[in-house]
């Protein structure tokens, strides 16, 4: 616990087998994430219960693909679309641009405090920090993100920010930041976050939130939500501007209903999420409340370069519902932050290495046992594990190179080893003689092999080969037959 | 260049060349085959499962329950529009209660802090229901504004029994909702929640803490009251 509060602790890629080792170290996390994990799984599995699922997921696949095949054109629908709502629309290549954008957008209201709804493009991009350094407050509203902010962290989890903590800790960061009273009665906790934020809603100059699908045929932005934070954040203050990645259009409206239900099914195991809010305008002549300015501010961030690979492309179907991670055996164990990137989880190694580069992230790829669970899960059905694969490739230079810092971990050792290994493998009789020869000389192997051994037994050759012993046997078969 | 024409031209000039789009069947999110009974069963069983009150009434003489629903949540201020019909018919029925009715067609900007502190409920009609999730289908307007289902503690909604539909899709299809959305279409399913607290469910964290669906039915007073 005091490791929480003590101060801001911070994450990065690069040190993940070090958070990793910690993570596994804290039985604290472990127990949190089990919990969660476990529980979400089971209710997943009974949300789609009286669902053909694989009915649904092949047509949640074929939408997403539908868009990402007609993406430049459908951007180019969305923007008019929203244009004629009254919806501004601005285009950042990169997060730093998105954050001057909407600091841009504050500053122009004379806006000092901003109040979000969840984003996790918002967090990609660290727009707080930036607000902030510009004299902005932003403060989140969704109650895990509060929380979690409170605690001067980041989200752990995509879909539930504060998973990493138990309700004691809540009740302690509560207490330290909010003057809260300690408690274990989670309504009372809620209770007292509804009216510290009720206040800062009333005050806010501008709200920020997220898109979940923004339909191009209507120019609607469509947001999902249980606690009424994202629509308090898009209709209480006199501003409201949504960031989004440019891969979350979709073409028709129709195509909303079937990633909707396969978004809360498998985030939470929800049949449906408290709300379902669609904004397709700033506030109309006549209308009384709502804000008066809505932007769209639509980010790249590297996702155009993951567009250009068919392979990669798979990427972007991602409706970030956070399945795959609530099933994977690794995030299960050493938690959200180990990852120290915006995106944990098997969807933020294959996502990562393109916001960050490989050189950043080498070890995401890794940080699987390509069990598969995930690629099983995933609504839009992407082939996660395959994608794992490639990005390992890539980083030891044997893919098609085209992702930031491909080749990072290629050594000129293990490159020639494994070529020696390629010309061993295709010439029998050298095989057969390298073989043999390290079946006589396995005493010699060596006992310590690195990170292998430190929690197994270094691998012996076999005194024989298989090889010999297939002979051997057969030889055995074809003397008792002659005889 | 812009950072719109940039990004616009990569996506154009694609590496891997031009994709192909599949066509998309939708028969998985429609075609249920429900009855009138069935919509009305299902509705009120999955908007149960999270919290909704479903009250049954007779198309004529709703107002009596929705009498008793505000006495029952012990509401002394309520909100409510002027001129869609659930709302002429509430401030006639009510015209002698104890409620204090509250009108919303004043700018926001007028009486915010009174809507957040002082207002106990705020009554609404709905534009029909969802049976396969449990949700409500509101497009909010002038004289029924985006906020007053949302912040004070209770909302009531007015739902016309035959107003349903089985699915989502079916909504936006048959209501050809492509044509011309509003400034803000809304499903609601339930009063607010959050489990982000160790995964334990709390209500009302931002929005109301109750939602009320009176059900009105078109059908003599005989059938609904047995329903109940």
């Amino acid at each position: 616990m005091s490791e929480q509060t003590a101060g801001v602790q911070t994450y990065t890629p690069r040190e993940f087998h070090r958070q990793a080792h910690d993570a596994l170290g804290n039985p604290q996390i472990r127990a949190n994430f089990r919990k969660a994990m476990d529980g979400l799984m089971a209710k997943r599995l009974d949300s789609f219960d009286d669902w053909d699922l694989e009915t649904l997921r092949e047509l949640g696949a074929n939408i997403r693909l539908r868009a990402l095949a007609r993406l430049p054109d459908l951007l180019e629908k969305l923007e008019a679309n929203c244009e004629a709502n009254g919806i501004k629309v601005h285009w950042a290549e990169d997060g730093e641009q998105a954050c001057r954008i909407i600091r841009g957008i504050c500053q122009d209201h004379g806006a000092t405090s901003v109040i979000k709804g969840k984003s996790m493009v918002s967090e990609e991009m660290h727009l707080n920090a930036h607000l902030e350094a510009a004299g902005i407050e932003a403060l989140e509203s969704d109650l895990g993100e509060y929380l979690v902010q409170l605690n001067q962290q980041t989200p752990s989890h995509i879909i539930m920010p504060a998973i990493h903590l138990n309700t004691d800790e809540i009740s302690e960061i509560m207490h330290d930041k909010t003057g809260t009273e300690r408690t274990r009665d989670v309504d009372a906790m809620t209770a007292a976050a509804r009216q510290q934020l009720r206040e800062r809603f009333m005050g806010a100059g501008v709200g920020v939130s997220g898109v979940n699908f923004a339909v191009a045929e209507t120019g609607t932005l469509c947001l999902v939500e249980n606690e009424g934070n994202g629509r308090m954040t898009t209709t209480v203050p006199p501003v409201h501007v949504a960031v989004t990645g440019i891969e979350k259009v979709v073409e028709h409206l129709r195509d909303v209903p079937p990633l909707y239900s396969l978004l809360t099914r498998s985030a939470t195991g929800q049949h449906v999420t408290t709300y379902f809010n669609m904004i397709s305008s700033p506030r109309k002549e006549g209308e009384h409340d709502g804000p008066k300015e809505v932007h769209l501010v639509l980010v790249d961030s590297g996702r155009s370069s993951i567009y250009q690979d068919n392979e990669l492309l798979d990427t972007l179907r991602c409706i970030r519902c956070g399945a795959c991670m609530n099933h994977c055996p690794v995030y299960t164990r050493v938690g959200g932050h180990t990852y120290g990137t915006t995106y944990p989880g098997p969807i933020g190694s294959i996502l990562s290495p393109h916001l960050m580069g490989l050189e950043e992230t080498r070890d995401l790829p890794t940080a699987s046992s390509l069990c598969g669970a995930c690629g099983e899960v995933c609504p839009v059905k992407i082939p996660i594990p395959d994608l794992l694969v490639r990005l390992r490739r890539e980083s030891v230079g044997e893919g098609r190179g085209n992702v930031a810092g491909a080749g990072i971990k290629r050594t000129r050792k293990e490159a020639a080893a494994w070529k020696g290994f390629q010309w061993l493998a295709t010439h029998p009789a050298a095989w057969r003689a390298g073989t043999s020869v390290a079946g006589r000389l396995r005493a010699l192997t060596p006992t310590r092999l690195g990170a292998w051994t430190q929690h197994r037994s270094a691998p012996r050759p076999a005194a024989t080969t298989l090889h010999a012993l297939v002979k051997q046997h057969q030889a055995g078969k074809t003397d008792k037959e002659e005889r | 260049m812009s950072a719109r024409d940039a990004i616009l031209k990569r996506l154009r000039e694609r590496a891997d060349g031009a994709l192909s789009a599949p066509e998309s069947d939708f028969a998985v999110v429609t075609g249920r085959g429900w009855s009138r009974d069935e919509r009305l069963e299902r509705f009120e069983r999955w908007i149960g499962s999270v919290h909704g009150e479903v009250v049954h009434a007779a198309e004529e003489g709703w107002t009596d329950v929705l009498a008793k629903v505000l006495a029952d949540k012990g509401v002394r201020r309520l909100a409510l529009g002027k001129q869609h019909p659930v709302a002429v018919e509430a401030r006639r029925a009510l015209v002698n209660a104890e409620v204090e009715l509250v009108d919303v067609d004043r700018d926001i900007e007028q009486w915010q802090r009174e809507q957040f502190d002082d207002v106990d409920a705020g009554l609404t009609s709905t534009r029909g229901a969802i049976a396969e999730t449990g949700s409500l289908w509101l497009w909010p307007t002038p004289d029924e504004p985006r906020l007053i289902s949302l912040v004070p503690p209770l909302h009531i909604a007015v739902l016309d029994a035959g107003a349903l539909e089985d699915t989502f899709f079916d909504v936006i299809e048959k209501h050809g909702w492509a044509n011309g959305m509003p400034t803000n279409a809304l499903l609601i399913s339930g009063p607010s929640k959050t489990a982000d607290i160790e995964q334990t469910l709390a209500y009302g964290v931002h929005g109301p803490r109750e939602l009320v669906v009176i059900v009105r039915h078109a059908d003599d007073v005989a059938e609904s009251a047995a329903r109940q």
